[in-house]
């Protein structure tokens, strides 16, 4: 069962990957051509196999780059938040003076909040575009980088390689980029693979309620909002780009989970 | 106990004034808060009277002392859109979103633990299989596609269910089913692992050994044990199933505390944004000091300390 969620995870992130970069090479369409006279038709008309919008857009061209940029944002926002959660983690354990703690208590203030809430708040307050439901997102998910990673450490300074190393006159600045950050990688791995899906299925949300990456960018959130107005005549609409972030949270999930058992069996996130 | 709840009152304190100062300079960074909140088409004297008669044109210090001291009284100042008092609009639309984040909670716990339980006890068989796909699914699906495909399928299609509103007990059926979706996932996910935690010590051997019935060992010696983990989860969840109240009562028209913070954040409408973080901070506070005492309760050995 492990083995086939496991290579289930692999075969499903690779499809959609492949399926972002090959985007505009598998599109029968190009994902913003309108065509009034050909709109709102069902799947598996002739030139469009999911179908077209309301305004006659392909629609698997727009599901296809949908991914892109889902995948875009994903990537983006887990590696911000990384490196600078984590870099704040790394420092917060490492230094344990007042600013440590002061952020520390700042990011169990943080997430006193709900995430989804917390981002879509940020995102109405900086501005909507994919640049800032990037930074939105980011502003709200590095706390739990910082929060691992500081655990993490404080537990491996203690270890006994790291005293020795320390007792031997390691400078602090190389004792934590030798020997503390290794240990610490496979947790942000873990972290990072598990937070990815709900980036990108927050980035959906936030856009589906208007906020985020705006119309006629084909971002499945926004897709799937117009979708809505037309569940009563096209189901397909809502139906596929829904599908494909589900399918693609399900795959980055199933991954995810192969990747703590691997690397780090015993962290809860 | 008594310095344990003064402290954590004191923290719960600290946290809500943290959460409004933030948002307040948040608000105040992106801009003048009254040409957001505008329309394109108004005059520049309104503008300016505006801003004078809600104070925009003071100082930044004295805008946020005064904006401390009307929260320490609860008071967050007047909807820009609606004309009245935000706390008392964000406070009006909590009893539907604590209803509906109520049904969805309960109808978590029980699906979510028997399944998880059933699941670790019958390990390995057809049963956990068929558990472990549904909450894998259950994990990746978001709950606004799974509502807009339930909408299709139980409204538009069959007609069995309203698309959305509030009044009966058939309205509640598709949010509560939608909201608890992926936090059951979760919690059938993490029970399931407890549980089989708890079935490999040796009071539970033990258990066995001296003929207790499979159902005494489960029920009193296992579900006890396996708890803790559980109702932690669960205390983070309910924080974040108000999150995930924000999407559903936008979905299904459900007039609660989320759909009322998503319009105002639409129409920039600040005081009603404000008011409403202050409600959901204390509202999650208030769930994570309970699940403290719960705690203790689960657990003698835990001891509630400052």
């Amino acid at each position: 069962m492990n083995h086939l969620k496991a290579w289930l995870g692999i075969g499903l992130t690779a499809a959609v990957v492949a399926a972002a970069v090959a985007a505009p090479w598998l599109s029968p369409h190009d994902p913003l051509a309108t065509d009034f006279a050909a709109s709102l038709r069902p799947p598996g008309a002739p030139g469009h196999p999911l179908g077209t919008d309301q305004l006659g857009r392909d629609l698997l061209a727009r599901v296809l780059h949908g991914a892109r940029l889902a995948l875009l944002i994903g990537v983006c926002t887990v590696v911000i938040t990384a490196v600078g959660g984590g870099a704040l983690g790394l420092v917060a354990g490492f230094v344990e003076r007042w600013p440590a703690a002061v952020l520390m208590r700042l990011a169990d203030v943080q997430l006193s909040f709900p995430f989804i809430l917390l981002a879509m708040t940020i995102n109405a307050i900086v501005g909507l575009g994919l640049r800032n439901i990037i930074l939105s997102l980011s502003a709200a998910g590095w706390v739990v980088y910082a929060r691992v990673v500081r655990g993490e450490v404080l537990s491996v300074k203690q270890r006994d390689f790291v005293q020795a190393a320390a007792a031997l006159g390691m400078s602090r600045v190389r004792l934590l980029l030798r020997h503390v950050l290794p240990n610490v990688a496979p947790s942000v791995i873990v972290v990072a693979s598990l937070q990815f899906s709900s980036f990108i299925v927050a980035e959906a949300a936030i856009s589906f309620l208007g906020f985020g990456v705006q119309p006629p960018t084909p971002a499945w959130g926004s897709m799937l909002s117009e979708g809505r107005d037309f569940l009563y005549v096209a189901w397909w609409l809502a139906a596929f780009p829904g599908a494909a972030l589900t399918l693609t949270a399900l795959g980055v999930n199933l991954l995810g989970d192969w990747l703590r058992d691997t690397l780090d069996p015993k962290l809860r996130v | 106990m008594r310095a344990y709840l003064l402290s954590r009152l004191a923290q719960t304190v600290l946290v809500v004034f943290l959460s409004l100062s933030a948002v307040f300079v948040m608000v105040r960074l992106s801009g003048d808060p009254v040409l957001l909140f505008m329309p394109m088409d108004i005059q520049a004297k309104d503008v300016n009277e505006f801003r004078e008669r809600l104070g925009f044109n003071d100082p930044l210090p004295l805008q946020y002392a005064r904006f401390v001291g009307g929260a320490a009284r609860g008071d967050f100042g007047e909807s820009l859109r609606y004309r009245r008092d935000a706390l008392d609009l964000v406070l009006g639309r909590l009893p539907a979103t604590l209803l509906l984040a109520a049904t969805s909670w309960l109808l978590t716990m029980g699906v979510a633990v028997p399944l998880g339980v059933l699941s670790a006890v019958h390990r390995n068989t057809l049963l956990d299989h068929a558990g472990t796909v549904a909450t894998v699914l259950g994990q990746a699906t978001p709950g606004f596609w799974l509502g807009l495909m339930l909408i299709y399928v139980f409204s538009v299609k069959l007609r069995w269910l309203p698309t959305g509103g509030t009044g009966t007990p058939a309205h509640l059926v598709m949010p509560s089913i939608v909201l608890a979706a992926f936090f059951a996932a979760r919690i059938a996910r993490l029970t399931r692992s407890a549980v089989l935690d708890v079935l490999n010590e040796e009071y539970i051997l033990t258990a066995r050994a001296k003929g207790l019935g499979e159902a005494r060992v489960i029920g009193k010696h296992t579900l006890r044990n396996s708890a803790i983990p559980i109702v932690t989860l669960a205390g983070l969840e309910a924080g974040q199933i108000l999150g995930g109240a924000v999407i559903t009562e936008t979905i299904f028209a459900w007039p609660g505390l989320g759909r009322l913070t998503v319009q105002a954040l639409l129409n920039r409408d600040f005081p009603i944004v404000i008011a409403a973080v202050f409600v959901i901070s204390v509202t999650y506070t208030l769930i994570n000091l309970a699940i403290d005492f719960l705690y203790a309760w689960l657990d003698p050995r835990v001891r509630l300390r400052p």
